[in-house]
């Protein structure tokens, strides 16, 4: 086990590297000036000659890979009007047009994001496996059609529709903002609420079919038969034998799917306005703000990477026929 | 049988216990009927069965694919789904009748007086939780103990059908254990609450041969031990002839012949019983022609009128006033011999069988 772990672990490192690698020679490699771009519109002699000075950009590009890596692992030094200012490892670089070091930029919007996400994930995976699962359970009855063209009927509405209806009607819910969970929980909560119904009501859908399909399975098979030959509760056989063969794969799913909101957080920020990765990223494009995108990229793609390992951890514990080697 | 292998009875080796007259039959099927509504119509899998078995014997019930043999047997623990499932008629075990038992006494009944071992243990046994607790949960469903004195129960038990060192076994997971190690394992958990009834479908058919052997040593010595009744569903009838006390022929949902091993074996009296004689390869080893029976199975939709065998029964003629396609006849004694029971019209079937079938046997 351990020693599969390490080895996910080491693959997972120089995925990372390869992304950052790539992504540096996307943005400083390119045909373009990278110095006159990160400089911006309001750009002056000076600075031009800082950028290219901190970042080396005269040098060969072998250099500037080897400083950014150096930068993640002990923080360098970035001069920005003739002041010279430390940006703490990990750095990813500085932001000439926002004035400062990307990471904090980044540190301050990524808890905004994973609020979110966290909270529209549980609604939509407690929701879609509770409704599928009775919806198995009830397999072919008025409540089963009823839950599955419901879900059918949701799931094909774009989001932007079910986020315009919630603003439009669900008026009573609090205003749309973030605060810090560790400030104030409620407010924290409250000022989610309106994202987290929305990422969850629409993404509930989908786990309602996956769930029933699974559920459905499960109950099909042997050693369904078998528990019910024990002489077990009903309740028993379909919510500890059945359920824990059915939430597997579902989980499986979940795994890979948040990871993928994570980075995938544009929508929802954009439209209830809450500073996250998204917003930043896309004011950072609008802005042509080079390393800000960069940043980005290496903290979309290190999320992926982590909850894809975390999913191969989670799959072995849940599934004991998966064999480690 | 169409599609299925069927190896050759050996010759009867060992001595059936004899049939103690007036024996109390703890399992008692009657009229037993299991249909199925469906979009083309109502399935009828089982059509009027009916037979008694008594403590101490087994019971082997053959028959072709689709004859039912599964259906009745899973109507005996009450599994089939109450609304998909039309049952009638009357199951009794120990004294209880099964048939329309509520869900609460079904669950104090399943499992403590019957239990089933299935065909496959691969899929039969829950792919995420151990073998021990999954022997633990069947006594605990049925005995108020302790998981640790239920986890001692339970070791016992794979000890007592033979699993070596049982004591690091019990944590393992069903992957961890081979195919005949797996359904030693199923017996264990069937027999955790010493059921009275054991009923085995094909519990061999998906071992290899050495295995299946010593697995139905294991059935058989357990059922000395335990005393229990067992029903043994196979298509294999040298198994038969190796467990089987009695046997129960079934035939489109009915059984179609019923009596002692040896003499059903050794000269059974209804057509159906002739074809699967003749459809086994030679006994000798040297592989000769396979005989199937002629025709193919009917359908349980439509079943024919008559004798349910006769669009496929090469002696329909001798039998006057067309009767095998009017009259379904009755599961009755045909000879001298009342222990045995047959469903056909035709008349002195054991010199039928003597002068034209035996010669032709392989
Ligand atoms: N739930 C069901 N709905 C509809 N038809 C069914 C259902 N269960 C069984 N049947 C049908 O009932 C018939 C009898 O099936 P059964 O499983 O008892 O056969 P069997 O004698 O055990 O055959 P095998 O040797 O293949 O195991 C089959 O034709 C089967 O298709
Ligand atoms: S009743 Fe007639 S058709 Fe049926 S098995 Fe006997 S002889 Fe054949
Ligand atoms: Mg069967």
């Amino acid at each position: 086990m351990l020693f599969y772990i390490l080895r996910r672990v080491i693959s997972a490192i120089s995925v990372v590297i390869v992304t950052v690698v790539c992504s540096f020679l996307l943005f400083f490699a390119a045909p373009h000036d990278p110095a006159g771009v990160i400089c911006g519109p309001k750009c002056t002699p000076e600075r031009l000659k800082d950028i290219t000075n901190s970042l080396n950009l005269d040098q060969p590009m072998v250099e500037q890979i080897g400083l950014y890596f150096k930068g993640i692992a002990v923080g360098r030094d970035y001069t920005a009007g003739g002041v010279t200012r430390h940006c703490d490892a990990p750095c990813l670089g500085y932001s000439y047009i926002l004035g400062v070091p990307v990471t904090d930029l980044l540190a301050r919007a990524v808890p905004v994001t994973l609020s979110i996400v966290i909270g529209g994930a549980t609604i939509y995976l407690i929701f879609g496996v509770l409704i599928g699962t009775i919806a198995a359970r009830v397999r072919g009855t008025t409540l089963d059609k009823a839950a599955v063209g419901t879900s059918l009927v949701i799931g094909s509405v774009p989001y932007f529709i079910v986020a315009l209806v919630i603003a439009l009607y669900a008026t009573f819910l609090p205003r749309s903002q973030y605060t810090s969970f560790f400030e104030n929980p409620i407010q924290w909560a409250g000022g989610l609420l309106a994202a987290w119904l929305c990422l969850g009501l629409t993404n509930s859908a989908q786990y309602t079919r996956y769930s029933r399909a699974s559920m459905i399975e499960a109950l099909g098979q042997d050693f369904t038969r078998t528990a019910r030959s024990k002489g077990i509760s009903e309740r028993r056989v379909v919510y500890r034998h059945g359920l824990r063969a059915a939430m597997t794969p579902v989980i499986t799913i979940f795994g890979v799917d948040v990871a993928y909101q994570l980075v995938n957080t544009i929508f929802t920020e954009r439209i209830f306005q809450l500073p996250g990765l998204g917003t930043r990223i896309i004011n950072a494009f609008n802005q042509y703000d080079l390393p800000v995108l960069m940043g980005g990229v290496i903290v979309g793609a290190t999320v992926l990477v982590v909850m894809n390992l975390l999913v191969d951890i989670l799959y072995t514990v849940l599934d004991p026929r998966v064999r480690l080697g | 049988m169409t599609d299925q292998t069927v190896r050759a009875p050996q010759t009867v080796t060992r001595t059936p216990r004899a049939r103690a007259e007036g024996e109390e039959a703890y399992l008692e099927v009657t009229d037993l009927h299991v249909q199925f509504p469906t979009a083309d119509g109502k399935v009828q899998a089982v059509q009027g069965l009916s037979y008694a078995l008594p403590l101490r014997r087994t019971l082997a019930i053959v028959g072709e694919s689709g004859s039912g043999k599964s259906v009745s047997s899973m109507a005996i623990l009450g599994l089939h789904d109450r609304k998909s499932t039309w049952i009638s008629g009357s199951i009794k075990v120990g004294g209880k009748e099964v048939v329309g038992m509520s869900e609460k006494d079904l669950m104090s009944y399943r499992g403590a007086d019957a239990a089933m071992i299935f065909q496959d243990p691969q899929s039969s046994l829950h792919p995420f939780f151990t073998i021990g607790a999954q022997i633990t949960e069947s006594y605990r469903a049925h005995h108020n103990v302790s998981k640790r004195a239920a986890k001692a129960r339970a070791v016992d038990m794979l000890g007592r059908v033979g699993i070596p060192n049982p004591s690091r076994r019990v944590d393992q997971y069903p992957h961890e254990f081979s195919g005949g190690m797996r359904q030693r394992a199923m017996i264990a958990m069937a027999l955790v609450n010493d059921p009275k009834l054991l009923i085995a479908d094909e519990p061999t058919t998906a071992l290899d041969v050495t295995v299946q052997a010593q697995i139905l040593d294991l059935i058989a010595d357990l059922q000395r031990d335990f005393g229990s009744a067992v029903v043994f569903i196979t298509h294999d009838l040298g198994v038969v002839a190796e467990i089987a006390d009695d046997i129960l022929v079934m035939y489109g949902g009915n059984a179609v012949e019923h009596g002692p091993v040896e003499k059903i074996l050794g000269s059974p009296l209804h057509p159906y019983s002739w074809g699967l004689l003749e459809s086994i390869p030679a006994v000798s080893g040297t592989p000769g022609p396979l005989h199937p029976i002629p025709g193919s199975p009917p359908s349980l939709l439509a079943m024919p009128s008559g004798c349910a065998f006769h669009p496929r029964c090469e002696f329909r003629d001798r039998v006057g006033g067309d009767l095998c396609r009017t009259l379904k006849p009755e599961l009755i004694p045909r000879t001298a011999d009342q222990g045995r029971t047959s469903r056909c019209h035709l008349k002195e079937p054991d010199k039928v069988f003597e002068t034209e079938v035996l010669p032709r046997l392989p």
